[in-house]
């Protein structure tokens, strides 16, 4: 599903290096845990993955079932499938939220080969989605997460992510900002999108999510690089020894 | 030596006003009180037409920018338009004739020609102040419009639509409008055509004291067309007035809003949308005098700029000593979405009173690409997603005037001009 091959990325405007040689692969159906401490370039991976223009890969690809989307343009990755839950979603005062979902809807099924949406059936399919996800209509109503405290705005990021259905959902830092009631509500919404034919790459500082999305693979991130890679059990040795002893190890 | 004047020179533009007016003035409707306000205004005119050294025109020389003035064409013939608001009462206007008018039941509209005829006019015409350029060209030739009075405690469902339509040369108009006390009424003014015409289109309104009155300008002039808009408001005690002006046309567009909150409690809000493509130019000019105590005003203006587009707004308010209380909000803010456009922005707060809350602020920005990328990342490609940033920037103007037809209406104004300049 997902191929990352020694790609190194920079900063656009000042060319600091952040990503020095990042490695991964993600299969259909994985979920692939990234950890690392901050300033390990995690956001930044999220960021390039979704094709951000504050960043410029200068060597290294990333194949997305099996083709390089190093020239394709954010809305072009997101209509192949790669979604990508902000850690900081932005408010966007005058777009409306549901004028918004119909427009990203349309936009991935006209790029899909699909007839636009009817109003109802988004309605409906919306409705269905905020109910799983403990999300009032109401605020859907307002402009796009404009007003919303920081929990509301991950919730919404899943409400997108279970109206678009992706192949491949990349969460940054998702728990962040999150009560516990909030972020089980938020790994619930996840593990109802885990399927065979779709990855998640779930991008944490911290274990506590992953005892709610429990990951296939996790891989440690550091100075821009994947350090070490293992099975979930790897999460909680983290978790108990911190990255210190892993850093060293990998110095 | 000593006694002898500067002679300016006069420009092509003023020369053909002169001229215009000296071929015409016995043809023009109006008794003596009339034609002196005309002799007035052309004594103004015959001083030229104002520059950048005037300060109500240093953003708009109307000296340099008025280059041609197109002859008066008696064989034009333009239609009215259906109206935009369901159900209005149309009152036509076309390339300067008053045309058949539906009158909604319990209004007085009469034309502007026969008020002008007897006389009853004369007070509205002439000129307020030297600067005033766009009243001496309209008192100088104003022929017709229409005279509407709305009485006393009506509250007038039936939307009025004023359309002032030109299909070339010269169109001077004028529209008066007085809402008796209590009176409630939706006015859309348009200003519109398909002519290189030269348009002065001056307006009155009178809001009585506790009237409530939403007018719309909507000017969407032609890219060949000279637009020069006054309107002349007076807002009586409690009174409310919401003017919401939208430019979305016009090769050079001067809009000016005299407005005086003249009764204790009045209250303006003042919303503007100025879309400018292309090589146009256009000024909107405010001057507000918050001449009672207790008076409040809010002004928000949103500007997109396109192309090598030239925008202004000059805001000036004045607070008399006698009105205290005053609250003033004033807000400009541009989308600058082109290197060779430009927006040039002038607060001026005059205060002679002590206890008021005045304030304005006034920003430049361009779209914000964490946003652009934000919805792209959603899928959507990079023009419409523009497209939504840029509608949403003035979109929020129009949402809060919180009335369903008009917003809608308005919106469908925006994508209008989004699918052809966005």
């Amino acid at each position: 599903m997902l191929e990352i091959r020694n790609l190194h990325a920079r900063i656009a405007e000042d060319g600091t290096e952040i990503l020095r040689g990042v490695n991964l692969s993600v299969k259909p159906g994985e979920v692939a845990a990234i950890m690392g401490p901050n300033g390990s370039g995690k956001s930044t991976l999220s960021y390039v993955l979704a094709g951000r223009e504050d960043y410029e890969v200068t060597e290294g690809d990333i194949l997305f079932k099996g083709e390089s989307i190093l020239e394709m343009d954010p809305a072009e990755r997101a209509a192949a499938g790669i979604f990508l839950a902000f850690q900081y979603p932005m408010e966007i005062p005058g777009v409306a939220t549901m004028e918004f979902l119909k427009v990203a809807m349309n936009a991935q099924r006209k790029a899909r080969g699909l007839e636009e949406i009817k109003i109802p059936e988004l309605l409906k399919r919306v409705r269905a989605a905020a109910e799983e996800l403990n999300m009032d209509m109401a605020m859907l109503k307002r402009p796009l997460n404009v007003g919303f405290s920081g929990g509301e705005k991950k919730r919404a990021e899943i409400l997108q992510m279970k109206l678009l259905e992706p192949a491949l959902c990349v969460l940054d830092e998702t728990d962040s900002g999150l009560d516990i009631d909030a972020l089980k509500i938020v790994a619930d919404g996840v593990n109802a999108l885990r399927s065979p034919d779709r990855a998640v790459v779930v991008i944490t500082h911290y274990q506590r999510l992953l005892d709610y999305i429990v990951p296939d693979s996790v891989h440690v991130l550091y100075k821009g690089r994947v350090v070490k890679s293992g099975e979930k059990e790897l999460a909680q040795e983290l978790e108990k020894n911190g990255y210190a002893g892993l850093i060293g190890e990998a110095a | 030596m000593m006694n002898m004047q500067m002679q300016i020179r006069r420009t092509a533009a003023e020369e053909a006003l002169l001229a215009g007016f000296a071929e015409r003035a016995a043809s023009l409707p109006g008794d003596a009180r009339v034609a002196e306000k005309r002799a007035e205004a052309v004594e103004l005119l015959k001083r030229g037409l104002p520059n950048r050294k005037i300060e109500a025109w240093h953003y708009t020389d109307l000296r340099r920018l008025l280059s041609v003035v197109p002859p008066f064409d008696p064989a034009a013939h333009a239609a009215p338009r259906a109206a935009l608001l369901p159900g209005s009462a149309v009152l036509p206007v076309l390339n300067g004739i008053a045309g058949k008018a539906d009158v909604p039941a319990g209004i007085a509209v009469a034309s502007v020609t026969n008020e002008l005829s007897d006389g009853t006019f004369a007070p509205l015409l002439g000129v307020n102040g030297a600067d005033d350029a766009v009243g001496a060209i309209n008192s100088a030739f104003a022929a017709d419009g229409f005279a509407v009075e709305i009485p006393a405690g009506t509250a007038l469902e039936q939307p009025i639509e004023l359309q002032n339509v030109q299909v070339g040369g010269q169109v001077h108009t004028r529209f008066a409008v007085r809402a008796g006390e209590g009176a409630k009424a939706t006015i859309v003014e348009r200003q519109l055509g398909e002519g290189n015409a030269l348009v002065s289109s001056v307006s009155h309104l009178e809001v009585g004291d506790g009237a409530e009155i939403l007018w719309l300008i909507l000017q969407e002039q032609p890219e060949s067309a000279i637009h020069l808009g006054q309107m002349n408001v007076r807002i009586g005690r409690d009174a409310k007035l919401t003017l919401f002006v939208m430019n979305a046309g016009g090769k050079l567009v001067r809009q000016e809003l005299r407005i005086v909150a003249a009764g204790e409690g009045a209250e303006l809000r003042l919303r503007g949308v100025n879309l400018l493509s292309g090589g146009t130019h256009c000024d909107v000019t405010m001057m507000l005098d918050h001449a009672a105590p207790a008076t409040t005003s809010t002004e928000t203006i949103r500007n997109v700029v396109t192309g090598r587009a030239e925008g202004v707004f000059q805001g000036q308010i004045r607070v008399a000593r006698e009105a205290q209380k005053t609250d003033a909000k004033m807000a400009c803010n541009t989308l600058l979405l082109s290197d060779e456009g430009g927006f040039s922005t002038k607060p001026e707060l005059e205060i002679f009173a002590d206890d008021v809350a005045c304030g304005h602020g006034a920003t430049v920005t361009e779209i914000e690409p964490a946003h652009l990328f934000y919805l792209m990342a959603r899928g959507i490609d990079e023009k419409t997603a523009r497209g939504l940033l840029v509608k949403a920037f003035v979109a929020e103007v129009i949402e809060e005037l919180e009335n369903e037809p008009v917003v809608e209406m308005l919106e469908g104004k925006l994508d209008a001009w989004f699918a052809v300049h966005g």
